[in-house]
């Protein structure tokens, strides 16, 4: 790799008690860089994306984010990082209580520390990027899942995020709304932002990830351009994991 | 009939004792709101502060809350208004009760409140976490505006339950709606001041208990959409 990495993660471990998630996992994601992220149920995944902004707290290893190591640092550079490391979840978590508008003007208001006019245009045109200005005034509760995960996504991209964490982006939605999330995805990868992405839509893998990794058991147990992983997998449990769920 | 009226509805009574009444609903109303305010503020600030499950302010907290909602308000009130003077501290009927009903306010608040908080779903929390708003920008943007709402239903039928309690402080000298009507009753020997009395928590209360059912009706509305 040329360029330092945009998001580094270095022997990284994670327990739970005595329960050992994460055992020594290392991975780098230059910039503009998608890597995708596959692995049985209960391998880590979801608990790897969490440590990237420290929603989850490390037991040991180092991330690197943009250079900036975030385990070190104050509260207040916490905070700042986690406006750099953008997180969509499976299940939205759009604040019902508000509009789509405020939803994405939120955090900009508060945590940034943009003023409203500032917040409310930042939104509308990523409201506009996802398809969804025409919903600004709308509540979470009045669209579908598939415009909920892209207003969340949008809420994230807000506040000009350099990486973005995807854990089952599109798991909760309906398959006919998949396409709409998905291709919110592909559009993000072909400006050049860097994603994590922890998915089971092999099809948008093979189609869009620059690389793929396999995880399992807390750690990485392959990594390749998609073509390697999906059409020949190397690792024993890769090969068996695959052929589970692609049938 | 003729009896009943002269009974209930003296008029020569009522217009006797009508001032007294009167005074009586105003210091009722002082001292409610008094304790709504202080006893919601209260409440809504413990139910915060558990948010951020430190153990030795939740202990604190819940010995508190199922103290103040175990006891009888009225043993509390002869308690300190006929125990502190013993120990050297006078405090006037009207603080006492304001006191006793904000404390039990409280108690019973913050148990809604913190209902209110442990209902809203973990995903809310990170998300608002996720985008830097940080644990206190959370709760005070995302998780607190869910949690009053949730709450507002349970409390308000809590406040009027409480308010009405203004009531007790007729055993402690305080110059109520009920403290002026059994006075006066004592004196005409008539049982019109009582009705007086009832007819002003009528006043005072109804209004309150029909904008609850309001309330109530338009947010069943809005969440039937
Ligand atoms: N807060 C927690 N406390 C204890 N154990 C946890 C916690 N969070 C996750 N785990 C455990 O860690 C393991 C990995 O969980 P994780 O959610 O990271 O897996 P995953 O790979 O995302 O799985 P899935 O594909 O089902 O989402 C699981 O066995 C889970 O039970
Ligand atoms: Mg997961």
């Amino acid at each position: 790799m040329v360029s330092r990495p945009m998001l580094e993660i270095v022997s990284l471990q994670k327990c739970f008690g005595d329960n050992v998630i994460l055992r020594d996992i290392n991975l780098k994601v230059a910039q503009g860089e998608l890597v995708f992220i596959i692995g049985p149920s209960g391998s880590g995944k979801s608990t790897m994306l969490r440590c990237c902004n420290r929603l989850e707290e490390p037991s040991g290893g180092d991330v690197i984010v943009d250079g900036r190591n975030i385990m070190s640092g104050t509260r207040r550079d916490l905070d700042l990082m986690r406006l750099k490391v953008g997180m969509v979840f499976q299940g939205f978590h759009l604040y019902p209580h508000m509009s789509v508008l405020n939803n994405v003007t939120l955090a900009q208001r508060k945590a940034m520390g943009r003023t409203a006019e500032e917040a409310k245009a930042r939104a509308m045109d990523m409201l506009e990027r996802v398809g969804l200005a025409h919903k600004a005034d709308a509540m979470p509760a009045q669209l579908s899942g598939g415009q909920q995960q892209r207003v969340a996504i949008a809420r994230a991209l807000a506040l000009d995020p350099l990486v973005m964490l995807f854990d089952e982006p599109t798991s909760a939605l309906d398959p006919e709304l998949v396409g709409s999330v998905l291709a919110v995805m592909k559009d993000l990868k072909a400006k050049g932002m860097t994603m994590l992405v922890v998915s089971h839509e092999m099809g948008f893998a093979r189609e869009t990830a620059d690389r793929v990794i396999f995880m399992d058991g807390g750690v990485v147990v392959e990594e390749g351009a998609p073509d390697e992983i999906f059409g020949a997998p190397k690792a024993e449990r890769t090969q068996a994991f695959l052929s589970r769920v692609t049938r | 009939m003729q009896n009943f009226l002269h009974t209930f509805f003296d008029p020569n009574v009522m217009a006797r004792y009508l001032p007294d009444v009167l005074s009586g609903m105003m210091v009722a109303i002082w001292i409610g709101a008094a304790v709504v305010v202080a006893g919601v503020t209260a409440g809504l600030a413990l139910a915060c502060l558990r948010t951020y499950r430190i153990a030795i302010c939740d202990v604190f907290i819940i010995c508190f809350a199922d103290i103040f909602r175990a006891l009888p308000p009225l043993v509390l009130i002869l308690l300190l208004y006929f125990g502190l003077p013993g120990v050297g501290v006078r405090l006037s009927g009207p603080v006492v009760l304001f006191v006793v009903l904000s404390l039990t306010l409280a108690a019973f608040a913050e148990e809604i409140f913190w209902a209110g908080f442990s209902s809203i779903e973990k995903g809310q929390w990170e998300a608002g976490i996720s985008t830097g708003l940080g644990f206190g920008g959370t709760l005070v943007y995302v998780a607190l505006p869910q949690a009053v709402r949730l709450a507002i239903p349970p409390l308000v039928n809590r406040v009027l339950a409480i308010t009405k309690m203004t009531a007790l402080g007729s055993v402690i000298g305080v110059l109520e709606i009920l403290s002026a009507a059994t006075t006066a009753q004592s004196f005409s020997g008539s049982a019109t001041p009582l009705s007086l009395a009832a007819i002003a928590y009528l006043v005072l209360f109804l209004p309150l208990v029909f904008a609850a059912r309001m309330f109530e009706r338009r947010r069943e509305q809005s969440l039937g959409r």
